[in-house]
């Protein structure tokens, strides 16, 4: 039980804070949340400074062009990114923090070669196309068919809530190559592809969230051809890959965000005491409670991550643990918030109504609270599985 | 910075688990049960022996040198076996009171929150007066009058007048009992758990039942976040994470007792079964040393007066 950085984290820390201070000021204005292109230019603008810097995909293998640095020194730059205030890794996420590294785990040295370094770079975007109109929580239930046609695959089907979809170059997409039967279980026969956006065929509209912004998009795929030297993986073999994607999804996806909630945490005690509220004893013992909370939380991620130390760097299931308490945490502190600044959380121009918001998806996207449940109860207390 | 614990601690936490496992099994449990909640002298000696008070002594005082971390991990296989009697109090007194290292002496503590003293019910309660020789931090032994305990292994005495808090072991109690709350918290995971595997309704095991897993599934949450909690705080001894520790443990305690009881249907609601035991023992850990309420003010005073990390932009 050591919470203290050896001499060569805290260097790490101290190069990495040094550097923050000198970048982040030469960063052009944020663009606004709707304006897409923009927020891909910055974005990607981010991600090259931090690949020019030898920042970028610090925690993938070395072989794979990151730094192999250790899961605490990824923990350290989450950290301190976000401390600093530095641009959040926006439309860069599927890329770096799926995509990324199942190719990095599952895909052929030529399939590396072709996919990573882009990414690294922040030359090209991805996507999630996993979910299905009928097909979410039941993912392996997924229907858009790939049916192979000499070297290409040809795919037919739609895809929903796909973020960043618009903007996105590439999806990370789960087909159907093998239909479901007796002899063959619904999660056997599915494959991983990597299909290119601009492929003819693939359509995409925008969903508009209850936020109002467009995050997700509809994806209609009609005959897309995507070459079958596009898979990763074995044929029919997509679910154990995609079970490497989901691991990385739940396992790092939230350590900056349990640092932001709690500076936002700070703000609204502050906003409380400034505007009166902090005299409320029923909402003072509430802010303190989620102080409590987010400090457990946050310690949480260190336990998570040091176990992680033990598996190589590939995050277990406890995340699944992780995700439930700090999705609740999350949506706990915006209605706290909205307690505090009473009729003002009402004002669409604050920030603060927009995080309620976005708030409400935690506890669906990446596996819904349910799903989360499931799996803790079976995979990790062995409870039978139910029906 | 590795958060896991050292072979040493693991080999520490698995020994402790033996030893209660072969010296305070269910039937010791049960037996004190059924004896009223008196302490064992005997049990209270070997505890001594092994080294439970003595832990964070140092080697040259009879102690054994260890410090916060591994005291918190005993505790915590002291709270998953449920073991009775002042332990934290006596363990707190350690080098202090003559025979409190050794077990040969129990000590107790004023250390149960609420109102006490004037304007009280006539008094503040006090747990295992009866048995103690002494109680931490105070002169001298009260007299008091026996109460009634909603506890049956927590005996309680009220004390006239409002009695000394102890408050300078108030941190250290605090994350102790935490500790044994968290203890207790991972237990009734593993008896809902255990218990949902082997009973059968509508022809399968009622742990297939998804509102039963849900219910596990969060049991474990509960018990981990608190279980980390209670080990950073072990670590940094700082006071506003022992409360929020505190506050987070005893949650956890209360809360997965009544959902354990809930997986046990009737069996649940009877004296047969431990899931009781556990409850009623959170409800009197969760008002010692540190209430919510209280953790919840301190908590808020610190997060006021922290410096937290502030955006550049
Ligand atoms: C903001 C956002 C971004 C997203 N981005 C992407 C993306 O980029 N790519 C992508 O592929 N997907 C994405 N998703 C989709 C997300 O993964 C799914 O919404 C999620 O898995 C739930 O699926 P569903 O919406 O079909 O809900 P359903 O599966 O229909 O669930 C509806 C309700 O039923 C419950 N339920 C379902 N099955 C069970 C069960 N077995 N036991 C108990 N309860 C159950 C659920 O918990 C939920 O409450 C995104 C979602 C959101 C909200």
């Amino acid at each position: 039980m050591d919470l203290t950085y050896t001499d060569e984290e805290q260097e790490f820390r101290a190069c990495l804070r040094a550097w923050l201070a000198k970048v982040l000021p030469e960063l052009p204005a944020r663009p606004s949340p709707d304006d897409w292109p923009g927020r891909r230019a910055y974005d990607a603008g981010w991600q090259r400074r931090l690949y020019d810097a030898g920042y970028a995909g610090l925690h993938w293998p070395v072989d794979a062009g990151g730094r192999g640095a250790t899961p605490t020194q990824h923990l350290i730059f989450l950290e301190e990114t976000e401390r600093a205030g530095a641009p959040y890794v926006g439309a860069n996420f599927v890329g770096l923090l799926h995509a990324g590294p199942t190719i990095a785990a599952e895909g052929t040295a030529a399939q590396r070669a072709r996919w990573l370094p882009p990414v690294l770079r922040g030359d090209e975007v991805w996507c999630q196309g996993f979910s299905e109109p009928d097909a979410g929580s039941d993912l392996a239930s997924l229907r858009t068919r790939a049916v192979r046609d000499g070297d290409d695959y040809v795919i037919t089907g739609s895809k929903i809530w796909t973020s960043h979809a618009e903007v996105a170059d590439w999806c990370e997409l789960l087909v159907r190559t093998a239909p479901i039967s007796e002899a063959s279980p619904k999660h056997r026969g599915i494959s991983w592809l990597a299909m290119p956006m601009d492929a003819p065929g693939v359509t995409v509209r925008p969903l508009r969230t209850l936020a109002g912004s467009t995050e997700f998009a509809e994806m209609f795929l009609d005959e897309v051809r995507v070459p079958v030297a596009n898979r990763v993986g074995a044929q029919n073999d997509g679910w154990r890959v995609t079970m490497v994607t989901l691991s990385f999804e739940r396992g790092t996806a939230f350590v900056g965000e349990v640092v932001a909630c709690r500076r936002t945490l700070g703000e609204l005690a502050r906003t409380a005491k400034a505007n009166g509220r902090w005299d409320d004893p029923v909402l003072r013992r509430r802010l303190g409670r989620l102080y409590g909370e987010f400090g457990a939380l946050w310690r949480l991620t260190q336990w998570n991550v040091s176990e992680s130390e033990g598996t190589g760097g590939v995050p277990g299931i406890g995340g699944s643990v992780f995700k439930l308490a700090y999705s609740h945490a999350r949506q706990e502190l915006y209605d706290t918030a909205a307690q505090v600044l009473g009729a003002d959380s009402l004002a669409l121009d604050g920030e603060w109504v927009l995080d309620r918001l976005s708030s409400l998806s935690y506890t669906i996207a990446a596996g819904t609270s349910q799903i989360q449940r499931n799996i803790v109860a079976e995979r990790i207390l062995g409870l039978p599985k139910g029906r | 910075m590795d958060f896991r614990l050292t072979e040493e601690q693991q080999d520490l936490r698995a020994g402790v688990r033996d030893l209660l496992a072969g010296r305070y099994g269910r039937e010791a449990l049960r037996a004190s049960v059924d004896a009223g909640g008196a302490l064992d002298r005997g049990l209270w000696r070997e505890l001594g022996e092994a080294g439970f008070f003595a832990l964070r002594l140092q080697e040259a005082d009879g102690g054994v040198g260890l410090g916060l971390p591994e005291a918190v991990l005993v505790f915590e296989e002291a709270g998953r076996a449920l073991l009775p009697g002042p332990l934290v109090a006596t363990h707190l007194a350690a080098g202090t009171v003559p025979g409190a290292a050794a077990g040969t002496a129990v000590v107790t503590a004023f250390d149960l929150g609420g109102p006490g003293g004037p304007g009280g019910l006539g008094g503040r309660l006090v747990a295992h007066l009866g048995d103690a020789d002494a109680v931490l931090g105070t002169p001298s032994l009260p007299s008091g009058e026996p109460v009634r305990s909603a506890d049956p292994l927590t005996p309680l005495h009220r004390v006239a007048g409002p009695g000394s808090a102890a408050a300078a072991y108030r941190d250290e109690g605090a994350l102790l009992t935490a500790a044994l709350q968290a203890g207790s918290a991972l237990r009734t995971v593993e008896l809902a758990v255990r218990y949902a595997q082997e009973r059968e309704q509508f022809g399968q095991p009622i742990g297939a039942f998804q509102a039963v897993k849900h219910l596990c599934a969060q049991m474990l949450v509960r018990a981990e976040v608190a279980r980390t909690a209670v080990y950073a705080a072990a670590v940094t001894v700082d006071p506003a994470e022992v409360a929020g520790a505190k506050l987070l443990a005893d949650e956890a305690a209360v809360r997965n007792a009544r959902d354990c009881l809930q997986v046990h249907g009737g069996m649940g609601f009877t004296w047969e079964a431990d899931v009781h035991l556990h409850l009623k023992r959170a409800w009197v850990r969760a008002e010692q040393w540190r209430t919510a309420g209280e953790a919840e003010e301190l908590l808020a005073g610190e997060l006021l007066a922290a410096e937290l990390p502030t955006a550049a932009q």
